[in-house]
Parts: structure tokens; C-alpha cells; sequence
């Protein structure tokens, strides 16, 4: 049950990320185009936030790891994608003021957007490795279990996002349903553990 | 369906050189996409796709290059029988230059901006369709939204905007919404007139209509294959003054290689549209996947 939702965390992480990465370029479309730059900085900032968290997830995972912490980072990485909802519009739009160069700007907007939620989706993966890895013999064999979930995951956001999602949902009606899937997941591995404990 | 059978088949035909492109004269991979220019029969042609796959962006015959080779480019001038003397002219996509190019001839007073997203395409057009930049044509090298955008702010107006930034093949989802044409509406100077290439042939014409309507009110529509629209800041002239204006340009248009009046038929004020289709928004934009 255990290594199932760590299992469902990273997979819906790997989602969650992709999805979002998808919907920054929509949103940061309208203030600073949709050229090259603005795909450049985006999929940068991701990428940057994404090494970072692994870092930061490895480390943490030094100290009382538990499922119970693994399904808190998923919800926190959705509470850090509340900003983008409420004041989005109005930090991309005082940025896009102040920034001329399209580059800059949306390096910047992507930053104070989507930096914090990335790197605590970043956190996930290997704080979720080192809740698999039973021993030294076979951790290779879990952690190859564990990208193949959260990959095929963002496989899985990456495609539903721009073939479908889009076509029936608003932008923020996306990532509100985003955030409360993130939330029944989490809430899912944070009880898991105490019901376990009592049957 | 019917769409991509007669794709297929074009793809074949061009490919046994029954209908090939002609003679490839020039090719690169730009930051966005194959730039090619092919040339046939004394044509020469613009194209995002090996051997014109899926359409010409733009074409000039060599030994008269004022003739316009398409129809939609014609019907883009329809926007002066609206407004016969605009001063300040915006061009969002450049394609070869044909229109920015065209219309310095036709206007000798106007100063002209061209915004184009690929430098690719600018230098091509310059070095192979005969379009120079000078005192009264500015080239921007960046997004068409971030471009109308930064000139918003700085309190710019137009009397003519064009909008030729979409093709059949890819649709920049942010230039086809709701607060993209308000701001577009923004740049329009009273009685300044917007002409948009757009699209006839898939749903996401019912959806362009609606958000065209709820920004702009009531436009003409040019439909021919291509889709045109035509409106004016501020309410569209009867078709008398429409017809009345046309004729100011019998002499001007006769080296673009049509009549005026031939276009007059093509003007209607008829809502062919579903008036319920959804609004396209920069929340809801899904433009490329409606147009299949």
C-alpha cells in the first residue's frame, strides 16, 4: 500500500509539473509573445527548479523519511501554485511594464511563478526513492521503477494538457483541478500510513 | 478528414513534380520553421513547407512583381475602400513583404510598420521578394503581441492595421483571442479600419467570428477560399461609401493586376456564423486544435 502511493505521488508529480510547464506558456503569452525566448526561458526556469529540488529532496529524505512527508511536499508544491491564480495576471503584467527585453521578462515571470512549485515537485522524486529502496541490491531496480512512473507521467500531463485539457477547460479552471487532484493525492498518503497502523 | 485526403493528394501530386514547386533557390532552418523559397515559370515563391506542401506564404511573378498572385492579398485591400488615406500602417507578419510593399506604393505618404516574428523571414524577404526597408517602412523583429503591447503603452496609433500572422499549418493561439484584439483595438485611431486574414475552412471559423463580433461589432466579410475581415473604429460605412471609395482606386490598383469592383461582390455583412460557438479568450485559445 505504502510503495503504491509513493508510487501514485511521483507519477501525479511528474504530471502536475508538465501540465503546469504547458499552461506557463499560455500564460506568459499575452505579456511577452510566444517566440523561441519565451519557450527558452520557461522550460529553463523548470528545468533549474527540477535539479534543485532533487537536491534539496535527497537531502531531506536523510532525516526521518515517511510517507506522510512525501504526500505534505505533494501539497505544498500545490499551495506554491496558488500565486500563479491569484495574482498571475497582475505580476506578469507589472513585469512586462518594467522589462522591455521579452527574454528577460519572461525568465523573470517564470521565476516568481513557477520556481517554487517546480522545486518542491522536484523534491518528490528521490525523497520517494529513498522510501522504495528496501536494500543496496535492488535501489537500482526501484529508482528505475520510480522514473519510469514520474516520466510516464509527464508524458501523460504533457499530451492530455495540449490535446485535450485545453480544448474543453480554461486555463485556471485547469489548474484549479490540478491543485485539488494534487490534494486528494496527498491527502490519500498522509492518512495512508495511520490507517495502516490501525487495521 | 476531407481536408487531410486532399492534402495527402496534393503531397502526392507535388511530389511526382506534376504540380511541383518549382526549382528550390533557396532554403534554411530558421529559429521556427523550414524557410524555402522556391521558383517556377518566372513565379517565385515563399513557402514553410518542402515543396509548398501545405500552401505558399507568398509569391512574385519576376518580370512584374507589382501583380498580386493571390486573392486573399486583394482582398487585404479591400481595407482602403474603408478608409481610402490612412497615414500610419501597421503590418502584423510579414511574410514575403508583398502587402507592406504594395501598400508603399499605393500610399507614398503612409509610414508603414511590419512586425515579424522571424528574422529569417525578413532577411529572405529582403534578399529574394524585393521588399527594403526605408524611411517610410519599419521592420520589428519580435512577437506581434508583445509588439502592440510595448507601442499601447506608448500611446501609438494606427489608421490601418493588418493582421497576416496565421497560416493553415500553425496558429499563434495569442493573436486569435478576445484581449489580444482589444488591445489591437486600442491602437485604432477613430475611423482607423482592421483587415484580418483569417480562416474559412474548419469550426474554428464560427469561433473566430463570434470573437471578432464581441470585440469589434459588426464587420464585412470577404470569403473566397480565403476569409477576410474588414471593419472599421467606430462603425462600418454602407456599402455606398464602400463602392464610392473603390473607385478612387481604379487607376492604382490597374499594375496589381485586378479591378477594384472586382472585389465589391465579395463584401457581406451576413452573419454565416454559429452565434453560440465559445469565445476564444487567453484562458481559452485553443485555436490550432479547432481548426482540424
Amino acid at each position: 500500500m505504502a510503495r503504491i502511493l509513493s508510487y501514485c505521488v511521483a507519477g501525479w508529480s511528474g504530471f502536475y509539473v508538465m501540465a503546469i510547464e504547458l499552461l506557463g506558456g499560455r500564460l506568459l503569452a499575452p505579456y511577452f509573445g510566444s517566440s523561441i525566448y519565451v519557450w527558452g526561458a520557461i522550460i529553463t526556469v523548470f528545468m533549474l527548479a527540477l535539479s534543485l529540488g532533487y537536491l534539496a529532496g535527497g537531502a531531506w529524505s536523510m532525516r526521518a523519511p515517511s510517507l506522510r512527508r512525501l504526500g505534505l511536499l505533494l501539497l505544498l508544491a500545490a499551495l506554491a501554485s496558488l500565486p500563479v491564480l491569484l495574482w498571475g495576471d497582475a505580476v506578469l503584467d507589472r513585469l512586462s511594464i518594467s522589462v522591455r527585453d521579452p527574454r528577460l521578462g519572461s525568465l523573470l515571470g517564470a521565476v516568481l511563478l513557477f520556481f517554487l512549485p517546480t522545486f518542491i515537485s522536484g523534491m518528490i522524486s528521490p525523497y520517494a526513492v529513498r522510501l522504495l529502496v528496501a536494500d543496496r541490491g535492488s535501489s537500482g531496480r526501484s529508482a528505475g521503477g520510480l522514473y519510469f512512473v514520474s516520466t510516464f507521467g509527464s508524458a501523460a500531463g504533457t499530451l492530455l494538457t495540449s490535446f485535450f485539457l485545453v480544448l474543453w477547460l480554461e486555463v485556471d479552471q485547469i489548474l484549479w483541478m490540478l491543485m485539488g487532484i494534487s490534494a486528494l493525492t496527498a491527502a490519500c498518503a498522509v492518512a495512508a500510513p495511520r490507517v495502516e497502523a490501525a487495521t | 478528414m476531407k481536408r487531410l485526403l486532399a492534402l495527402c493528394l496534393l503531397t502526392a501530386l507535388a511530389s511526382r513534380s506534376a504540380l511541383a514547386a518549382g526549382q528550390l533557390i533557396h532554403s534554411e532552418r530558421s529559429l521556427y520553421r523550414q524557410v524555402l523559397v522556391y521558383e517556377e515559370a518566372g513565379t517565385r515563391c515563399l513557402c514553410f513547407t518542402r515543396q509548398c506542401a501545405i500552401g505558399r506564404q507568398s509569391c512574385v511573378v519576376l518580370a512584374n512583381p507589382r501583380q498580386l498572385v493571390f486573392e486573399y492579398t486583394r482582398m487585404m485591400l479591400g481595407a482602403l475602400f474603408l478608409r481610402p488615406d490612412p497615414h500610419r500602417v501597421l503590418i502584423i507578419g510579414l511574410g514575403g513583404g508583398t502587402l507592406p510593399r504594395t501598400l508603399a506604393g499605393l500610399l507614398p505618404d503612409a509610414t508603414i510598420d511590419a512586425v515579424e516574428i522571424d528574422p529569417a523571414v525578413v532577411r529572405v524577404a529582403k534578399d529574394y521578394f524585393g521588399f527594403v526597408s526605408g524611411p517610410h517602412i519599419n521592420v520589428f523583429e519580435e512577437d506581434g503581441r508583445a509588439y502592440v503591447r510595448r507601442v499601447q503603452r506608448a500611446g501609438t496609433h494606427y489608421d490601418l492595421v493588418l493582421l497576416d500572422a496565421y497560416d493553415s499549418e500553425y496558429i499563434p493561439e495569442h493573436l486569435l483571442t478576445r484581449e489580444f484584439l482589444q488591445e489591437v483595438q486600442a491602437l485604432l485611431a477613430p475611423g482607423a479600419v482592421l483587415a484580418a486574414n483569417t480562416f474559412s475552412a474548419s469550426r474554428l471559423y464560427n469561433n473566430e467570428s463570434v470573437t471578432y463580433h464581441a470585440v469589434f461589432g459588426d464587420f464585412y466579410n470577404l470569403r473566397s477560399g480565403n476569409r477576410v475581415i474588414l471593419l472599421r473604429q467606430g462603425g462600418l460605412p454602407p456599402m455606398a461609401e464602400v463602392s464610392a471609395n473603390s473607385r478612387r482606386f481604379d487607376a492604382a490598383f490597374a499594375p496589381l493586376g485586378f479591378k477594384p469592383e472586382a472585389l465589391l461582390p465579395l463584401f457581406s455583412s451576413r452573419a454565416d456564423w454559429d452565434p453560440d460557438a465559445r469565445l476564444l479568450t487567453d484562458q481559452y485559445s485553443p485555436a490550432n486544435l479547432l481548426n482540424r
